[in-house]
């Protein structure tokens, strides 16, 4: 039997490349004769769009055209960016058409495009095209655009209310009713970005002799991409080809297609030349989707032991100027809440809300952070108030795994009943304070407080509902040169999906790993796909290869049994040929049996044999998998500065079998990062006119190597029942209890001056302000 | 628009151009050479990416004209590579998971270069310290710091990869 790949720390397939400088991004692509786009995008938040003069940019040396949204073709001229997340809550699914027409309603709104030799000339040519806006008023903050008498986001509805949904289950009136203790908080997340390094990128190219229209665009959902790019252009959708090359990080804002998308397609069509479009970081700061701005006003209930009675409060949801993914962000968040405990009785009221900012949707964690920061914040209040340790009021209300299944009595976003399908919560959660050596932190905290120095330590637990369908799809083929090829319609921007798919086929079909040769982000490769978000492709596309590899590997015996001679129990596969167990062990390669299931010209194939050696496999889940985790933050806060320092970080996280631990930390601790930056770091910030104010990595502060230590991380692997591989998602779980954490533990820290924060970025002068207000300086200056 | 004659050399090799004044250097490696392993992530010489060797000093290939390199050594990620496999720190990269999606990487692969070139042992915090002006949105730093210090021990012990 060959080298054992599942669960191994196999070494990524991707690297070389990549570390070579090799890596085939969208802007390496070089296609002869190929010209240049540059957007020009609303400096108003809120305007219509009186006029636009193309004139003088028309006419400079090496422009091809200055293209508004008259020049485009039918419907997308008109008709507005499909909407693929339909929810009978949304009163009316707002998207945008590709290029504004009478009103904008973000900065940065695309208005027009100029085609021109390079970009620097475009850039010239667009910064010479002359826009007429009317300038509206804005609103900025959906705290006050949900109030009556608000400014409208759109001049032509009534109300910035865009969806409203009640989410309740249990007797919660009761529960408060009979309540020991009930405690009430605020709590606010912020706007962020995803901020992968490499910015969007669409490249066109039509071929007139084949009507063939390729596009390859930095996209997490190509094969979504073409299906839309079809409906906008009213093309036939097998003549258009999506390829999503190497990507340079994704976290969400890929996932959904954007107007630059349609537009240079068109382009290329219209001028019949390549066109390329990069870009700029400014662009992606003010055009790409943002995430996670959402206020919550909350109220727990619980009895005299702190358990939990009962969770009620309503949640405003800023939506930006659109909803391109519908309402699928608040209606997460709100199904997230109760997360691993049992909550008898739970009604959130959550209302979304239009702003003139860029929409929001998925960023690494879609809704979760902001609704484990609100349910673990509300715990850690309990144990205050209760004087309480936090990890045993977390103890006290924990599902047991013996609870398993778990219904939580919510619908979830898969359209199917909210059911943790496995998990062992208070295992993972001992697994992190154990690694964390959280009992000994008391004696540690005491001893830094000694030599001046303030540490904390805080908890946050969650469950995430990962590998959401519908489906995604692996074809398996064995090729006549002996490789195997595997195509799917899984994307890869740097979760080493090739590598993971790779470990599971090559296992399945018993060939050698680096024999694969593997196609991902091609519409050209299977005819469906879906694409990368929701921590979904280990679960979906890893079935089906795991699927489709089985298939071809009873092939593959059936026809080697037969050329051999032997039954087929008498046969295995290694290192890509067969060989039987039986006699002198003869074997056949698996080239020669690739031949074999061509046949032969004209020449019937015997009973029961199939055209080559070759399986399609898409695995539909029947409803998400639940994984579920426990970080342990410990940092330290210089209560001058108010700056903080993350000095320890534990994660305890069970994403039920593991394929590739290599991949799976690399994912985990690649999601705290963005946890620590969603914490301290990074906001999104916009003026009382939502004129964006941060829209640099000078102004929106990254998390630096200096800000993210190495975690230590602890696997708990409790395996799905309900898929063949036992897997869930690990691609946000990283990401998601990081907020609350660090919070805790910085209001542990500062627990001399009791302090509370309920709001993220943490930002230094948030804690100076904080320690101010707690009358903190006085007393040190008077110690 | 102002054009000039530049001479680069660019990982041991000679060009002569002629380039417009206001053509970065990045854009000069990426467009006019075909050297496209050297990326672009802000343009505003925060991100690190599109770091470069320019006479031995690492720079940001975003914020030079390709006139400023006139008469310049230049090395990018293309001239790190060996002609078959990995150089001793590309290896460390790949066997301690130092990149995910890989944009980031050339950027890094420099700015370690330079740093594994002036301090043979440098101390994990210098490693992070030295990686300030790189931005990895992908791996949270652990394998990057990890790779740096281990080629920097392989590179002591005077081993290959």
């Amino acid at each position: 039997m060959g080298a054992k790949h599942f669960g191994a720390r196999v070494k990524r397939l991707e690297d070389p490349a990549l570390l070579a400088g090799r890596g085939r991004f969208v802007d390496d692509v070089k296609l002869p004769g190929v010209l240049h786009a540059c957007f020009v995008r609303t400096p108003h938040a809120h305007a219509m769009v009186r006029g636009i003069d193309g004139g003088a940019a028309m006419v400079m040396p090496g422009v091809h055209a200055v293209l508004t949204a008259d020049d485009l073709p039918d419907p997308m001229r008109r008709t507005p960016i499909p909407m693929l997340t339909p929810n009978p809550a949304i009163a009316v699914a707002r998207t945008q058409t590709v290029l504004a027409r009478d009103e904008v309603n973000y900065v940065g709104q695309p208005v027009a495009v100029v085609i021109a030799d390079s970009r620097y000339i475009a850039e010239d040519a667009a910064a010479a095209l002359i826009v007429n806006y009317d300038e509206l008023d804005a609103v900025a903050d959906c705290r006050i655009g949900v109030q009556d008498g608000a400014p409208r986001a759109h001049s032509d509805l009534q109300s910035n209310v865009i969806a409203r949904f009640p989410l309740a289950y249990g007797d919660v009136d009761a529960a408060f009713a009979g309540a020991a203790h009930v405690f009430e908080d605020m709590l606010w997340q912020h706007r962020g970005g995803g901020m992968a390094l490499e910015t969007r990128a669409v490249l066109a190219s039509h071929d007139p002799a084949s009507d063939a229209l390729t596009v390859w665009s930095g996209t997490q959902t190509p094969h979504l991409g073409r299906g839309m790019l079809a409906d906008l252009l009213d093309r036939n959708v097998e003549t258009i080809r999506m390829i999503a090359p190497d990507v340079g990080g994704g976290f969400g804002p890929k996932a959904i297609f954007y107007p630059e998308e349609a537009v240079i397609p068109a382009a290329a069509l219209k001028i019949g030349r390549p066109v390329k479009w990069i870009e700029d970081r400014r662009e992606h700061f003010l055009c790409a989707t943002q995430e996670r701005d959402q206020y919550w006003s909350m109220a727990i209930a619980v009895d005299a032991d702190g358990k939990i009675l009962g969770l009620r409060g309503k949640m405003l949801h800023d939506s930006g100027a659109f909803v391109p993914w519908g309402i699928i962000m608040p209606y997460i968040a709100a199904v997230t809440v109760p997360g691993p405990y049992v909550v008898p009785a739970y009604r959130l009221e959550t209302v979304v809300v239009l702003t003139n900012k860029v929409p929001t949707t998925p960023v690494r964690g879609a809704g979760r952070p902001q609704a484990v920061f609100a349910m673990e914040r509300l715990l850690d209040r309990v144990a205050r108030e209760l004087s309480l340790d936090r990890a045993e009021v977390r103890r006290r209300n924990f599902i047991q795994p013996e609870q398993m299944p778990y219904a939580v009595g919510l619908l979830f976003r898969d359209g199917k009943p909210l059911i943790y399908d496995s998990g062992d919560y208070p295992k993972g959660q001992q697994a992190a304070l154990t690694l964390a050596n959280y009992e000994s932190f008391r004696e540690r905290q005491r001893a830094a407080l000694d030599q001046g120095r303030l540490i904390g330590i805080g908890i946050g637990n969650y469950v995430e509902g990962t590998g959401l369908g519908p489906f995604e799809g692996v074809t398996v083929r064995v090729l006549q040169n002996g490789k195997v090829a595997v195509a799917t319609g899984a994307t890869n921007q740097g979760q080493g999906i090739r590598t993971t798919l790779s470990q599971i086929v090559a296992e399945q079909v018993g060939c050698r790993i680096d024999d694969i040769v593997m196609t991902v982000g091609d519409t050209g490769a299977i005819a469906q796909g879906v694409g990368a978000f929701a921590s979904r492709q280990a679960v979906n596309a890893g079935c089906s290869a795991q699927i489709a590899g089985q298939t071809v590997r009873s092939q593959l015996i059936a026809l080697a049994a037969r050329a051999l001679g032997v039954n087929e129990g008498d046969v295995d596969l290694e290192d890509g040929q067969a060989v039987a167990t039986t006699g002198n062990k003869p074997t056949i390669p698996f080239d020669e049996l690739a031949r074999l299931a061509q046949g032969i010209p004209g020449v019937s194939l015997p009973a029961g044999q199939t055209a080559g050696l070759e399986h399609t496999a898409y695995y539909t889940p029947s409803q998400a998998a639940y994984c579920s985790g426990t970080h342990v933050a410990e940092v330290e806060v210089d209560h001058m500065t108010g700056g903080v320092k993350v000095l320890n970080y534990t994660v305890a996280h069970d994403s039920g079998r593991v394929i590739n631990p290599l991949i799976v930390d690399g994912q985990v601790q690649g999601g705290v990062a963005h946890g620590i930056g969603n914490a301290l770091l990074e906001w999104m910030q916009y003026d009382a006119n939502a004129q964006p104010l941060t829209t640099t990595f000078a102004d929106y502060l990254l998390p630096m190597a200096t800000d993210v230590p190495t975690c230590a991380i602890a696997h708990v692997e409790t395996v799905n029942p309900l898929n063949p591989l036992g897997v869930k998602g690990a691609g946000e779980g990283g990401t998601i209890p990081a907020p609350a954490a660090i919070i805790s533990a910085i209001e542990d820290a500062l627990s001399p001056f009791n302090v509370h924060f309920a709001e993220t970025p943490l930002t230094p002068e948030r804690i100076v302000a904080a320690l101010r207000a707690a009358g903190a300086y006085e007393r040190l200056f008077a110690a | 628009m102002g054009k000039q004659a530049t001479r680069i050399t660019v990982n041991g090799k000679p060009h002569a151009r002629v380039v417009e004044a206001r053509l970065t250097l990045a854009d000069f490696l990426r467009h006019e050479l075909g050297l496209t392993g050297t990326h672009l992530g802000c343009e505003h010489g925060v991100c690190g990416a599109c770091t470069v060797l320019v006479d031995g000093r690492s720079a940001r290939s975003c914020l030079i004209f390709a006139m400023q390199a006139n008469g310049c050594e230049v090395i990018t990620v293309e001239g790190l590579t060996p002609d078959r496999g990995l150089s001793v720190l590309q290896q460390a990269f790949m066997d301690n998971h130092g990149l995910q999606c890989g944009f980031c990487t050339p950027g890094m692969l420099i700015t370690l270069t330079e740093l594994l070139r002036d301090n043979a042992d440098p101390t994990e915090q210098e490693v992070r310290e030295a990686l300030t002006g790189n931005l990895c949105r992908c791996t949270g730093y652990a394998g990057i710091v990890k790779a740096a210090l281990d080629a920097a021990q392989r590179l002591r012990n005077g081993s290959g990869a």
